[in-house]
């Protein structure tokens, strides 16, 4: 009798273990965009202009997909990710354009501010047992409205500009505005942060934490797993995240508004559950919410190339979440949900 | 018969109720020792006492003959007293190795060693008479037997000496009961104590060394296997003479 007639070994073919992943949605969804615009808008979506576009928006959504998406898999919600965005570049303006202060130290310190917007919205969480998706959305709000108040306070506008004129800002120039070989610099910080998170997730203790965290709390911790460091951990890292996106736009735009980044929250999180996140934690892939944002990018820019009028951009992008997420579920059920 | 784990005249009480009242039980190593009783019988919160989830309101609680006093259910698992929930506590989407070793991982500087990982998981599963070829798969995928198996591989490999199961066959069809059965004779082979906690007088039976009926809080019996056969067991589970009298009643009926 071979070992493949026990009836307790227990195996899984290579296609079983391909459709698995939590990649494959945003991966095919990735292909078959390409091709769509590849057809239909030609050489200058397919040629190296159109690359250097469309991965310029994706890298500023990405960054963010990243630490959601992490987020998500220790099963939590950040919803405030566009309000520290706001926050955090009008922090930076506001130290760096209004008083003089050199733009490393004002973004130093805004950085601070960031980590302390994730730690209090973690701590919060973990503390009072609320969903963070509440705790979260209140910040969402709060943060947004104190970012608007203490601006006009201050300066009496709700925009800064002109902060090409502030000491530091050529050299800081270099690591978050600039552009090599015609790609924005933002690429690389995107490219840099989901492998060092993909490690973190598949090949580091810590990563192993954040499934057991978010596929069963209570399991996890009574094993042992830090499970509040863990989920703190994460909240300080989507603020990073928010930090380091308002940080690209400020200083590729040289001013900034107090409206910055609104929406992009949900952007974030789009890219992340289409690239196969469970909104209820514990699975989940980094890869997977970075090949959302290119989607994301390809369709924002591709119907821009494709001459299709703009409009069209949200009922794409809602079409795209609804049947990627179907796809993921489909497949995941067939092999996951499978008992025999 | 020395007995690894004991309590001795142990009773909890919470409020008004008394959940458990005067309760000794003695465990050995290498035996499966049963503790029968019907849904209210105090089952639940004699795992939580035996787990270190809670504290005994009085009697003593011994460990080779020594008085301990656990704070949490890690301090108990330091000292080699491990519980299986009915959750399993295992995550359903995440890989085999990875539930093994969620919480205990081996690793060098925070990076896993996940070859070593996966070749222990393989070895422990293959001493339970599972063979895995693929531990990266899903335990999701896996059988409600076999998740148990999981679960007791993991609390033995981690160094378990007496391993609580709570109602681990009452999820389970007959076959996968059945594995489940064998699963528990070769961890009492293996020189682990098995505390097996169910409803189930007849799969008690098959595996038992021991048998305490718990019933309202107390334990009504003690029984050694060589002593006591199957009906006997479940007369006195069921409540014997109640039962009789409804036996009765219903043959009025009829």
């Amino acid at each position: 009798m071979t070992i493949s007639n026990d009836e307790r070994v227990v195996q899984r073919s290579f296609v079983r273990k391909v459709l698995g992943r939590p990649e494959l949605g945003a991966a095919l969804g990735t292909i078959l965009v390409w091709v769509t615009f590849a057809i239909i808008a030609g050489s200058v979506f397919i040629g190296v202009d159109g690359i250097r576009n469309y991965t310029a928006v994706a890298a500023d959504i990405g960054v963010l997909a990243v630490a959601v998406a992490l987020l998500m898999i220790a099963g939590e919600f950040d919803l405030s990710v566009g309000s520290t965005i706001a926050a955090t570049g009008m922090v930076t303006a506001l130290l760096s354009i209004q008083y003089g202060i050199n733009l490393w130290l004002s973004l130093f310190i805004s950085a601070l501010f960031a980590v302390c917007i994730g730690l209090f919205n973690g701590w919060l969480t973990v503390s009072t047992g609320l969903p963070s998706f509440i705790v979260t959305l209140g910040m969402m709000f709060g943060l947004a409205g104190l970012t608007i108040g203490v601006t006009r306070l201050i300066t009496n506008r709700t925009q800064l500009g002109g902060l090409q004129d502030t000491p530091g800002y050529t050299s800081a120039v270099k690591f978050f505005g600039s552009k090599i070989d015609g790609f924005s610099v933002t690429v690389i910080w995107w490219v840099l942060l989901v492998v060092i998170a993909s490690v973190v997730l598949t090949r580091r203790r810590f990563g192993n934490w954040i499934f057991g965290t978010g596929g069963n709390l209570d399991g996890a911790r009574n094993l042992g797993v830090p499970t509040s460091r863990v989920r703190i951990s994460l909240f300080v890292g989507t603020a990073l995240a928010s930090w380091l996106v308002s940080t690209t736009q400020l200083i590729t735009f040289s001013g900034t508004d107090v409206l910055r980044g609104t929406g992009k929250e949900f952007e974030a999180i789009i890219a992340a559950v289409i690239g196969g996140c469970l909104l209820t934690g514990g699975f989940g892939s980094v890869v997977g919410a970075a090949l959302g944002a290119l989607l994301f990018g390809m369709v924002k820019q591709g119907i821009i190339f494709a001459q299709i009028d703009s409009d069209w951009y949200k009922f794409f992008l809602g079409v795209m979440l609804v049947s990627a997420v179907l796809i993921n579920n489909s497949f995941r059920k067939r092999v996951v949900g499978s008992s025999k | 018969m020395s007995s690894y784990l004991e309590l001795r005249n142990v009773s909890k009480i919470f409020g008004t109720v008394i959940a458990l009242k005067d309760v000794s039980v003695s465990i050995p190593l290498a035996e499966v020792t049963c503790i029968l009783g019907d849904n209210g019988a105090g089952k639940s919160t004699l795992i939580k006492v035996l787990s270190g989830v809670h504290k005994a309101d009085e009697g003593e609680y011994l460990i080779n003959g020594a008085a301990v006093h656990f704070e949490s259910p890690r301090e108990a698992l330091d000292s080699g007293i491990a519980t299986v929930y009915q959750d399993l506590a295992v995550q359903p989407l995440m890989s085999i190795w990875r539930n093994f070793f969620l919480g205990n991982e081996r690793h060098s500087g925070g990076m896993m060693k996940i070859a070593e990982q996966k070749q222990i998981v393989r070895e422990q599963m293959d001493l339970m008479g599972i063979k895995l070829r693929d531990v990266d798969q899903a335990v999701g995928t896996l059988s409600g037997g076999e998740r148990q198996a999981v679960a007791i591989a993991r609390a033995i490999y981690f160094g378990a000496k007496i391993l609580i199961l709570d109602e681990p066959t009452s999820a389970l069809g007959v076959k996968q009961a059945g594995v489940v059965l064998r699963y528990i004779a070769q961890t009492k082979q293996r020189g682990v104590g098995v505390v097996f906690i169910t409803h189930n007088p007849h799969h008690a039976y098959l595996v038992g060394d021991s048998f305490y009926l718990l019933n309202r809080g107390q334990i009504l019996d003690r029984h050694e296997k060589a002593n006591v056969a199957i009906d006997e067991l479940i007369r006195e589970m069921s409540g014997g003479a109640e039962l009789e009298m409804l036996a009765h009643e219903l043959k009025d009926i009829h």
